[in-house]
């Protein structure tokens, strides 16, 4: 990101004079380069306050007995983590990715909407900022967890509207992203790069930018319900009223499911991009990923009550929502076995980007083993709302999603900043990362079988083994992103490293590796002509 | 929403001081040691567990028949999937010299690898979907019992069968809750541990209906495979049949305030001669301490049971000094409980107010009696008055 910070040094620059400098250059940012800049950053931002959040979880769980926070502030702990992680860190991280790459990737000069896109993300800023004070309010930060269940969202204090209103803007900045991109991969896209000739993260981002408008509204209306519900006297959740508390949980989980795929599905499309690069060889089934993508996306509509098997729906409610889940696992397994027979007879090496994807597509297949485990309703009463499916979504969260961001930025740093990121550091912050993650989720499967209930701030003794062996890996994994965060990206935004290549991945194809290392400001200003496959730039 | 203009609850003091040092020796501990002193709790948690615990129901095994063979089928295909990547992984290097091939498709191999896990998901889906149906078929109970879900304890009231008209409130033991706060847990039964379990004959079909006071609770028993959501304004049920006596232990999965940790569950299954036994002893003990809500009481011995009822049912809110804090209103120098007007009090406690104060209609009129009167004779405030059983049964109608 040098080149993007520091501008006038480099001999392609930059039209230097025709957009401003210092901090207007941020403030004003109408570049899709520059905001998907400014995306990451905050991402990464959220995702070491969210980190730190974590950590206290994990310290206070390290032994039985409370040692350092009170049951309040352990609940504000676990809310305010999951908020801050999906909101703050993972979602934005990935339209971060959707900034910088697409226009790049389709040959588009820049997002169709240049000032919609600054706003979108500079509306991230005061919510951010109103969910972190929250902790600074009466009473605290909001303790109702992250699904915000009525109703005992109506007994929390003056915080919780500060997150609806926080949660009703980032919603907003969703919704204008995604109207964004979109537009940007619909219009703009350079004349023969076709809809099936697009690069998959492209694709991935497409289905995700629909599934977002979507479902984003029906989140708003769920909290803008429970909003009413605590100051005008409404009783759509609030059973003191007539109201059904079971109600807020369809609303909220028919955002919630496709809410997850919204995450996973563009960290789909990084990996789609990364194996074929490191493999030498074309993306297996690119038409069956782009149909299973679409199969996904489409199924996650349906499949929403299985977060509610403990309910107590009618029997023929839990069997549909068994069977509708159970055949999700049918479209993701087959983009493993692409994935997989993309490898095949591949001529691989394994710099860092390729590792996390294929640590990506390893981590992520045993939470994916273990949704299916979750899906099936008779087991679901065992491990619902214990340990047991908070392993489950950390693996598919963090091992997947976030993996597959490291992936991504592994992957597209030397375009971004013009520096190569030395190997043996990503490979001590891959390594690193994948051991202590295990350590961390693998011994809460155990706790979950044993019945321990998940957002317990103290727990009985005979748990107490499998809680300090997954805290001590939750500190390694910590330090691991505090490693990356000083050795590897503070050096490469300076610039520090050896000087990237136009194309520093052999067998990466793409658009986005027809200019030069680091990207000029403007890019593809006139559309570019394109060869046969759409992946050269000829004229 | 209402709130006292109270700052952030703060980590309250006790035991969480000097955390650097408390770090270090935690460190140290773990450093040397990494079991406690602590057992396997029969029908509870075991000490290293890994599976689900011994079923004590039929459903309970069939639900860990399910899971073996998930694991089974999973287990098979990550071997079949990653044998494949990781021995590509090893053999189709650059570095060894591996030539990319050149195939990209495949419609016969994408068909079958669509069929089969088609297949095999529904394979999965048949065992489970018989499963699914016995678990929700909850006729032809013996026994009826309602679990009612309250911040945060468990009420139990057997409405139908043998022992009908019992009705047990089954809280925490209070010495868990303050060995919790100290940082100093001890026993197998740590945070387990009830002033009375809920009872009920082996054998026998147990249905289970469950409702909630306040905010959603989860009534939870791993060992009989049961977890149903306890939903305020509305009735679920579930049901099990214990193979085996002995004593069973779960806890509320479902989060529900602060004390979401501290309201376990705890079920004695006796055996059928025992249990009628208990249930006639019970329903006995029951009458004779019913109180007559027309007695009228002394200003001293209203006070003292108010005292009791204050620990057990308010004083995790509003905390023993009458403080309350954040949301919790404070009961010292509240102008209601200062109030010469009796009723406005007993409304509170019998509607709840502004969503946060539950209602506590489950209470009897000599308890919110002899609450009330407690609470405005207690710390600073008092007034000395007196509010009788009648006066709450009058404001009931």
């Amino acid at each position: 990101m040098s080149a993007v910070l520091d501008h006038g040094g480099h001999a392609h620059d930059d039209h230097a004079h025709d957009h401003p400098h210092g901090w207007r250059r941020w403030v004003y940012a109408t570049n899709h380069k520059d905001i998907g800049t400014l995306y990451l950053l905050f991402s990464f931002t959220m995702l070491l306050i969210g980190g730190v959040l974590a950590l206290g979880i994990r310290a206070e769980l390290f032994q039985p007995g409370l040692q350092f926070v009170n049951p309040e502030l352990f609940n504000q702990l676990t809310t305010m983590h999951g908020i801050i992680m999906v909101f703050g860190a993972i979602m934005p991280a990935f339209v971060g990715m959707a900034n910088w790459m697409i226009p790049l990737q389709i040959g588009a000069s820049d997002m169709a909407f240049a000032r919609m896109n600054n706003f979108s993300f500079w509306l991230m800023i005061p919510a951010a900022l109103l969910l972190v004070s929250s902790f600074f309010m009466p009473g605290g930060a909001p303790a109702a967890g992250w699904t915000l269940y009525a109703p005992l969202t109506l007994q929390m204090g003056p915080s919780m509207d500060a997150g609806i209103f926080a949660m009703h803007i980032l919603g907003a900045s969703s919704i204008m992203g995604s109207i964004n991109i979109v537009v940007t991969i619909l219009n703009m896209r350079a004349p023969g790069m076709t809809l099936m000739k697009m690069p998959m993260f492209v694709w991935t981002w497409l289905i995700t930018a629909y599934l977002l408008i979507a479902v984003i509204p029906v989140l708003a209306g769920a909290i803008t319900m429970t909003l009413t519900d605590r100051h005008f006297g409404t009783s759509f959740f609030n059973p003191a009223g007539g109201g059904d508390p079971i109600m807020y949980q369809h609303i909220f989980w028919f955002f919630g499911h496709p809410e997850v795929y919204i995450m996973i599905l563009p960290a789909f499309g990084i990996v789609s991009q990364i194996v074929p690069a490191f493999a030498r060889k074309p993306l297996f089934g690119y038409h069956s990923m782009v149909y299973a993508t679409a199969s996904i996306a489409i199924l996650s509509f349906i499949v929403w009550a299985h977060h509610m098997f403990a309910t107590g729906m009618p029997v023929t409610g839990q069997l549909f929502f068994m069977y509708a889940t159970m055949l999700i696992s049918v479209p993701t397994g087959v983009k493993v076995f692409n994935w997989v027979a993309t490898m095949w007879k591949g001529s691989m090496t394994f710099e860092t980007p390729m590792l996390w994807a294929v640590g990506f597509i390893f981590v992520f297949t045993m939470g994916g083993f273990t949704g299916l485990i979750c899906s099936m309703a008779p087991i679901d009463t065992q491990i619902q709302d214990t340990y047991y499916v908070v392993a489950h979504f950390h693996y598919v969260l963090v091992a997947g999603s976030l993996y597959a961001l490291y992936a991504g930025v592994y992957y597209w740093a030397p375009k971004w900043s013009g520096v190569m990121i030395p190997e043996w550091k990503g490979k001590i912050h891959f390594w690193g990362s994948l051991i202590t993650f295990n350590v961390t989720f693998f011994p809460m499967h155990f706790l979950g079988l044993a019945g321990m209930p998940r957002r317990y701030a103290d727990y009985p003794m005979q748990f107490a083994d499998f809680n300090m062996v997954a805290s001590i890996g939750a500190f390694g994994f910590g330090l691991m992103q505090v490693f990356f965060l000083f050795v590897v990206l503070i050096p490469m935004m300076r610039g520090k490293g050896e000087p990237a290549p136009q194309k520093p991945w052999e067998g990466a194809e793409g658009l986005e590796w027809e200019v030069p290392s680091p990207a000029p400001f403007h890019t593809y200003e006139t559309p570019p002509k394109l060869d046969a496959t759409a992946t050269r730039v000829i004229g | 929403m209402t709130h006292s203009p109270h700052t952030a609850p703060q980590a309250t003091s006790r035991g969480r001081r000097n955390w650097p040092a408390r770090l270090a020796a935690m460190a140290l501990m773990a450093a040397t040691q990494l079991t406690w002193a602590v057992n396997d709790l029969p029908g509870g948690p075991s000490v290293l567990q890994t599976d689900l615990p011994p079923p004590a129901t039929k459903i309970a095994a069939a639900q860990q028949d399910l899971h073996v063979m998930m694991l089974w089928i999973c287990g098979v295909i990550f071997v079949g999937v990653f044998g494949v990547m990781f021995y590509s992984v090893f053999a189709h290097r650059k570095s060894k010299g591996a030539k990319p091939a050149s195939f990209h498709e495949s419609t016969t191999v994408e068909i079958i690898w669509t069929v089969i896990p088609f297949l095999i998901v529904i394979g999965m889906a048949l065992p489970a979907t018989k499963v699914v149906v016995a678990q929700k078929d909850t006729t032809n109970a013996d026994l009826t019992i309602k679990a009612t879900g309250y911040q945060w304890k468990w009420g139990y009231d057997y409405l139908n069968g043998p022992g009908q008209g019992i009705s047990v409130i089954s809280t925490l033991d209070a010495s868990q809750r303050a060995l919790s706060d100290a940082g100093t847990p001890q026993g197998d039964n740590y945070l387990l541990k009830v002033d009375e379990p809920l009872v009920v004959p082996v054998g026998k079909k147990v249905r289970i209906i469950t409702t909630a006071n306040d905010v959603i609770h989860s009534f939870m028993v791993p060992a009989f495979g049961i977890k149903q959501d306890a939903i305020p304004g509305f009735v679920r049920d579930t049901w099990f049949r214990a193979e085996k006596t002995g004593d069973f232990y779960g806890q509320c999965a479902e989060l529900c305030g602060k004390e979401h940790a501290y309201m376990p569950i705890h079920v004695r299954v006796l055996p059928e001669d025992e249990y009628l036994a208990w249930a006639d002893a019970r329903l006995k003990a029951q009458a004779a301490k019913a109180d007559d809500p027309n007695k009228v009481w002394e200003l001293d011995a209203l006070v003292a049971r108010g005292q009791k009822v204050y620990d057990a049912n308010c004083a995790a809110c509003h905390q023993a000094s009458g403080k309350g804090g954040g949301a919790i209103k404070a009961l010292d120098a509240s102008p209601v409980v200062l109030d010469a007007d009796k009723t406005k009090q007993i409304m509170v406690l019998l509607n709840g107010q502004n969503n946060i104060m539950p209602a506590w209609r489950q209470l009897s009129d000599t308890e919110i009696a002899a609450v009330i009167t407690f609470t405005k004779n207690q710390w600073s405030n008092k007034t000395g008055q007196i509010v009788q059983p009648a006066d709450v049964l009058a404001a009931r109608k």
